[in-house]
């Protein structure tokens, strides 16, 4: 196993970090994560992989800063996070959360326009993501008129044209059909190859995460802690074509023989 | 015009001549109900006289008045509602069970507080309406989606920031429901307030007009009445309509 132990010298470190959920009306507290550390090199693809429930997304909640830790602490570039989302950091969420009441122009620039970048900047940096993501002629559309695919686009791309340094992906693709989440795996690590950030992708999908990682840390029933890192071994220019890759069955076999007890864990806890 | 659209006005023609018809024909009495013609021709000679301009400039402004503090007022009361769920669930009960009540035996309290003016028939119209728009400005808020509040959180908006670019046109749909409510609501409160309470305005004038049995008169003032509230719902609905085809459903 390789180790995703905090080393204190990633870009991310997540040191010991638990979460506990208070029980409402009369019940139990919920133990949703950890003791859990991670430490994220510069510039590396990391995926979390887990049972549900396991706490990924509390996981990626914890890093982003959107929630704080009951115990343990979380930094990013060596700056301690204290209960909110630092700059740097661009969250993609697995629901679509592109506003209804903008076209996609204004919600790609919505963020840099909260920032206070002039006009100017704020259109070339628009255009330019809204090509780079595929949206050109889609500008003055409303989200209401773009699929469940180009919608979740808009969200990345309104991610993206902050050039954050740090991009967190709780299930970007979960509502998206299978040959629509390749095709967005490809342009994902397209993004990723261009813009140096260091990417977290939280996903139930084993063979996306398998695709597009170069480690994957494989989570057990909750609480989640890490149970296995895998690393991938593929380069940097990869695409969906390592789908026939021997190697890539052999790491989706692998990370299925690690979850399939955990999955049970999960299952059987849900039903209790 | 759309097919709806003909039929709407296929059926209030029909009714407007199915009433010119019965009244001229003299199998209705024509003190209870005057001829269509007659009540346009009587609100044609309101509006051209300039007699009606005093009365609708009192109504009006004191409906006027009764929105904007109900729309301000209880716009306020639903954020605050939202922000504080112990006090929401210490009024809920209240709020259920407040259209229960008759707002009209406010009225002689409003007049010692405010004194014999208009403003105790704005008083009756807002508090007819506050409810409305506060109940309807919670639900929205309640409803706006978690992601889009994440998402505000993940750009590292104020709250202020957050509640007008984000929680505002979220809830836009139920504001314009709470809007909607707060102008008819005020409407009646005020024009019923009138009616039975106050010796000016609209209300009163067709109250007066009844009373002294000058029947295409009161009919002139209602069609007045009915075509400006009507006039500026549709506006409103007009508004609506355009916010909901722009978001598709959403």
């Amino acid at each position: 196993m390789s180790s995703v132990a905090s080393t204190g010298l990633g870009h991310v470190e997540v040191k010991d970090a638990t979460k506990v959920f208070p029980g409402r009306a009369g019940r139990q507290d919920v133990h949703a994560l950890g003791p859990i550390s991670l430490s994220l090199k510069q510039g590396e693809f990391f995926s979390v992989v887990g049972p549900s429930g396991c706490g990924k997304s509390t996981l990626l909640d914890l890093v982003a800063g959107l929630t704080t830790a009951t115990d343990g602490e979380m930094v990013f570039e060596g700056q301690r996070l204290v209960g909110k989302v630092p700059e740097g950091v661009g969250v993609v969420f697995q629901e679509d959360s592109s506003f209804p009441w903008l076209t996609v122009q204004e919600n790609v620039g919505f963020h840099l326009k909260q920032m206070g970048m002039d006009a100017a900047e704020i259109a070339r940096r628009v255009d330019h993501a809204i090509s780079f993501t595929g949206l050109g002629g889609f500008a003055k559309a409303y989200p209401a008129e773009l699929s469940g695919g180009m919608r979740q686009r808009v969200c990345i791309a309104r991610t993206l044209v902050t050039k954050p340094r740090l991009i967190l992906l709780d299930e970007p693709f979960g509502a998206l059909d299978q040959q629509t989440r390749l095709l967005m795996g490809d342009e994902l690590l397209r993004l990723w190859r261009e813009s140096g950030a260091t990417v977290m992708l939280i996903t139930h999908a084993l063979d996306e995460a398998a695709m597009l990682s170069d480690r994957i840390g494989v989570m057990s029933a909750r609480p989640g802690r890490f149970i296995d890192v895998i690393e991938t071994g593929w380069s940097a220019d990869r695409d969906s074509n390592i789908v026939s890759d021997k190697r890539f069955g052999d790491i989706t076999a692998r990370l299925w023989q690690k979850l399939r007890a955990e999955s049970m864990t999960a299952m059987s806890g849900a039903q209790a | 015009m759309s097919k709806p659209g003909q039929i709407r006005l296929a059926v209030v023609a029909g009714v407007v001549l199915f009433l010119e018809f019965i009244c001229r024909m003299g199998w209705v009495d024509t003190i209870s109900l005057a001829p269509p013609t007659k009540i346009v021709a009587s609100a044609i000679e309101l509006v051209m006289s300039g007699e009606i301009r005093r009365d609708a400039f009192l109504t009006f402004s004191t409906v006027a008045g009764s929105i904007v503090s109900a729309v301000i007022v209880g716009f306020l009361m639903g954020l605050a509602l939202h922000r504080f769920p112990l006090v929401r669930r210490f009024l809920d009960p209240f709020l259920a069970s407040y259209y229960s009540i008759p707002t009209f035996v406010f009225y002689p309290f409003f007049i010692v507080m405010f004194g014999l003016n208009r403003i105790p028939l704005m008083a009756i119209g807002f508090i007819f309406a506050v409810v409305a728009m506060a109940i309807n400005t919670l639900s929205g808020m309640q409803r706006v989606p978690r992601v889009w509040l994440r998402t505000a959180q993940m750009m590292r908006m104020s709250r202020i920031d957050t509640i007008r670019k984000v929680i505002m046109p979220a809830a836009a749909p139920y504001l314009f429901t709470g809007l909607k409510l707060a102008i008819v609501y005020s409407f009646i409160g005020v024009i019923a307030g009138e009616f039975i309470l106050s010796g000016a305005g609209l209300g009163f004038q067709i109250a007066f007009s009844y009373n002294s049995f000058e029947t295409a008169k009161m009919y002139g003032y209602l069609a007045i009445l009915l075509t400006l509230v009507g006039g500026l719902n549709l506006y409103i609905y007009g508004l609506e309509k355009r916010i909901y085809e722009r978001r598709g459903g959403r």
